[in-house]
């Protein structure tokens, strides 16, 4: 049962840096246009010659 | 190259410290080119550092030279095509704040369950001993941060509703959330078999994902309406005594102070034209498309924008005093009544509530008498509390919500909120506004005896004209596939048209000659004069709507402001019921009369005119087209040229709370079926555990179904 010593904090650790990733995200605004992205992909990134 | 790049580092090291950023509102933004164009043509205009498109929430947001103003961006954005609005809150509005909290502690929420699942399975498999203690001890300290971080909305709203002698959904889930975590401290402490950690933590986390969806819902359609009173002017031009104009902000004009008013602002203020002539758009006012024309001394109204020509306007009335804010008071107070409306699951809680604290009470003081013992009759009692804590119910309503809300989206239907959908359902008449609700609101013109050269050199003319009436011809004709042909020294003339010369022959749009016989006007070429008669259609499916809507049993009537003549014309084409020449405060009237026979009026109408009656209906839907007031005052907005999504909308929403009812009876077999296991003692946080997830599901899964349903249905 030793390994349990090692297993549960390692099993903590992911959680946290999943939640510590998903308030990461949020805060750099990664949700705020969800529709945009899908659009974007479309946009050339060669602008027209003016 | 290299000396370029030192320049930009200057530059932008210089800038930094004068940068602002500007949020602006874009409604326009439909498509990926629309994007492109805007971030492009903005970074093209000087003093412009950045510009980043929000899709979702049709916004931009600018960074951009302190020097340069919202106006100056504002006019870059209409030379490249889009008509823009400054954001009237600069940062996150309340209910974005929401949305936020509620979405992180969903994720806290989700974190603490996943990991106090893994120490409970292997509680459950029958770890013993040190091990045991020792897992109870860790979810313990896990548990007890995230209850106290992801329970606070649960809590924070039963706290309000016990300070006003209330009770609502949260005070059993708080009551039984927190009872759960302390009984099972205790247990933790005290080194005993059952802990109910994960089923709190699991019981918050299923609540937390209901009311996430349900907020992202509400968010959603904020972003595609404006804002209230936006296009009302915010500021005017007043000449001074010495003939100087200088600016003043809408609420600081005054009663006598003389406006100008240039072509294409709107009017910030009631007043009477003082000399000259123009028309003017009332549509915001009144949801007629056709401009007015209007001379001296005609009475003008803020909110109407000036169409043709320059004109002076002096004040009668200003800020709260006009007929605008007027009809913004009255609908501020039609609406109350609608906040009485009590959401279905508030109603089920009201019942629920006593029912579930009774039964646990009972439970407790039950075992006392059968001399278990108080730690072990606590236990039970808790346990009840956990089995009916409404899991289920909590999820039963915005699941559903949600899937409706998104098939409505997409055949063009925003809700606003899941209480619209709820009233929708209930409706039993229609009461259907004319211009612009059941026709389209936009001038169509008749095309049919002009010769293909006519044509073009017609669209010439009317491209390069702001008036309504051309700007329905050149939309008819651009459709039609016409190509413009080639007229040089165009110039317009306010209240005359728009002329020009092609192959040396004089070309106008001029004003009809024919005074009264509906809307028209005339292309001159030479010495030829061709009348264009302009019809303002019904929506092509609305007869379709109101079989649509019989066949629900909703009888279907309409009320309008237009000529009794022309209503009845409509009428009768229908085959409903017509009534012409109401005022606002008619249709509220017609409204308060129908709600006190027990009818549901369902309200459909885009004018400001309407916007009492919108808000005082049970149920209301507005075009997208119609006015800001109108969209802020319906529960619904519906986009495009047909009117069927307002049967859609009634139908849906029945299906909805059809699927809702299912919900709530599931959610009360499953109590019917656990809460005896509980009071008897055979509850164990396994059982507990396993029934609280299958209920959710079940429930979710029967919402889901509405999404296939109306996949499966055509459209």
């Amino acid at each position: 049962m030793n390994v349990l010593v090692y297993l549960i904090p390692v099993a903590l650790a992911f959680g946290g840096a999943g939640l510590a990733m998903f308030f990461w995200a949020m805060r750099n605004g990664q949700f705020e246009d969800l529709d945009g992205a899908a659009n974007r992909i479309l946009i050339d990134d060669e602008e027209p010659k003016e | 190259m290299t000396l370029s790049a030192v320049d930009a580092v200057d530059f932008a090291a210089v800038d930094l410290a004068v940068l602002a950023h500007t949020r602006l509102t874009v409604p326009g933004i439909r498509c990926a080119g629309c994007i492109a164009k805007i971030e492009r043509g903005l970074r093209n205009v000087k003093g412009v550092d950045g510009a980043r498109v929000n899709f979702s929430a049709k916004r931009v947001t600018v960074t951009h030279d302190r020097a340069l103003d919202a106006e100056a961006l504002i006019a870059a954005l209409e030379k490249l095509g889009f008509e823009a609005q400054t954001s009237e809150n600069n940062s996150h509005d309340q209910s974005d704040i929401e949305s936020r909290i509620l979405l992180r502690s969903v994720a806290v929420a989700g974190f603490g369950m996943m990991n106090i699942m893994l120490l409970s399975v292997s509680v459950w498999s029958g770890a013993g001993g040190v091990t045991r203690d020792l897992f109870h001890w860790l979810s313990g300290m896990i548990a007890i941060p995230v209850v106290a971080y992801a329970g606070r909305p649960f809590f924070a709203s039963a706290v309000l509703a016990l300070r006003h002698r209330r009770t609502n959904m949260d005070v059993p889930i708080s009551i039984g959330v927190l009872l759960a975590t302390g009984l099972s401290v205790y247990e933790t402490l005290t080194g005993g078999e059952h802990a109910y950690f994960d089923s709190a933590v699991m019981l918050l986390f299923f609540l937390l994902v209901g009311r996430a969806l349900d907020s992202a819902m509400r968010g959603r359609t904020r972003a595609g309406i404006g804002s209230l009173l936006s296009r009302m002017g915010k500021s005017a031009r007043v000449v001074a005594a010495d003939g100087t104009t200088y600016s003043v902000p809408a609420k600081d004009l005054d009663v006598g102070m003389v406006m100008l008013v240039a072509a294409g602002e709107a009017l910030a203020a009631d007043g009477v034209l003082e000399d000259g002539r123009s028309t003017i758009d009332n549509s915001m006012l009144t949801g007629e498309s056709i401009p007015q024309a209007i001379s001296a001394d005609d009475l003008v109204y803020a909110g109407a924008i000036n169409v043709s020509d320059p004109i002076r306007v002096r004040v009668t009335a200003a800020s709260s005093d006009t007929v605008i804010a007027e009809i913004a008071q009255l609908m501020d107070e039609a609406g109350q009544s609608r906040s009485h409306y009590v959401r279905i699951a508030d109603r089920a809680s009201r019942l629920y509530a006593p029912v579930v604290h009774t039964l646990a009470l009972s439970a407790f003081v039950g075992w006392m008498i059968a001399g278990l013992g108080l730690h072990q009759s606590l236990v039970i009692a808790i346990a009840v509390l956990i089995i009916t804590c409404p899991c289920a119910m909590g999820l039963a309503v915005p699941a559903a919500h949600v899937v409706a809300s998104g098939a409505l989206a997409k055949r063009g239907l925003l809700v606003k909120d899941g209480s619209a959908l709820e009233r929708l359902a209930e409706v039993d008449i229609a009461l259907f506004d004319k211009t612009g609700t059941l026709t389209l609101g936009q001038p169509v013109p008749e095309l049919d005896h002009l010769s293909n050269e006519q044509k073009s050199i017609a669209l010439t003319l009317a491209q390069s004209s702001r008036h309504p009436l051309s700007r329905g011809l050149a939309r008819a004709l651009g459709a039609d596939g016409i190509l413009p042909a080639t007229v040089s020294s165009l110039s317009e003339k306010g209240g005359e048209g728009i002329s020009g010369s092609w192959v040396a022959t004089r070309v106008a749009l001029e004003r009809a000659d024919v005074v009264g016989s509906g809307l028209s006007t005339t292309l001159r070429i030479g010495e030829d004069r061709i009348a264009i008669p302009f019809a303002d259609p019904m929506r092509p499916d609305a007869i379709e709507t109101i079989h649509a809507l019989q066949a629900c049993g909703i009888d279907s009537r309409i009320v309008s402001g237009d000529r009794a003549l022309s209503v009845s014309a409509v009428a009768s084409e229908l085959g409903v019921v017509g009534q012409g020449e109401l005022r606002p405060d008619a249709k509220l009237a017609l409204l308060d009369t129908l709600k006190a026979q027990g009818r549901r009026p369902l309200m459909i109408g885009d004018g400001i005119n309407d916007g009492p009656a919108l808000a005082a209906a049970h149920a209301s839907i507005s075009p997208s087209s119609g006015s800001d007031i109108s969209q802020q005052a319906a529960d619904a907005v519906f986009i495009g040229r047909g009117l069927m999504p307002v049967a859609l909308a009634v139908i849906i929403a029945r299906r909805t709370m059809r699927i809702v009812r299912q919900n709530f009876g599931f959610a009360i077999a499953y109590n019917v079926f656990a809460v005896p296991l509980a009071i008897a003692g055979l509850l164990t946080p396994l059982i507990a555990a396993i029934a609280m997830s299958l209920s959710s599901l079940v429930v979710v899964g029967n919402s889901l179904r509405l999404a296939r349903n109306e996949r499966a249905r055509p459209s």
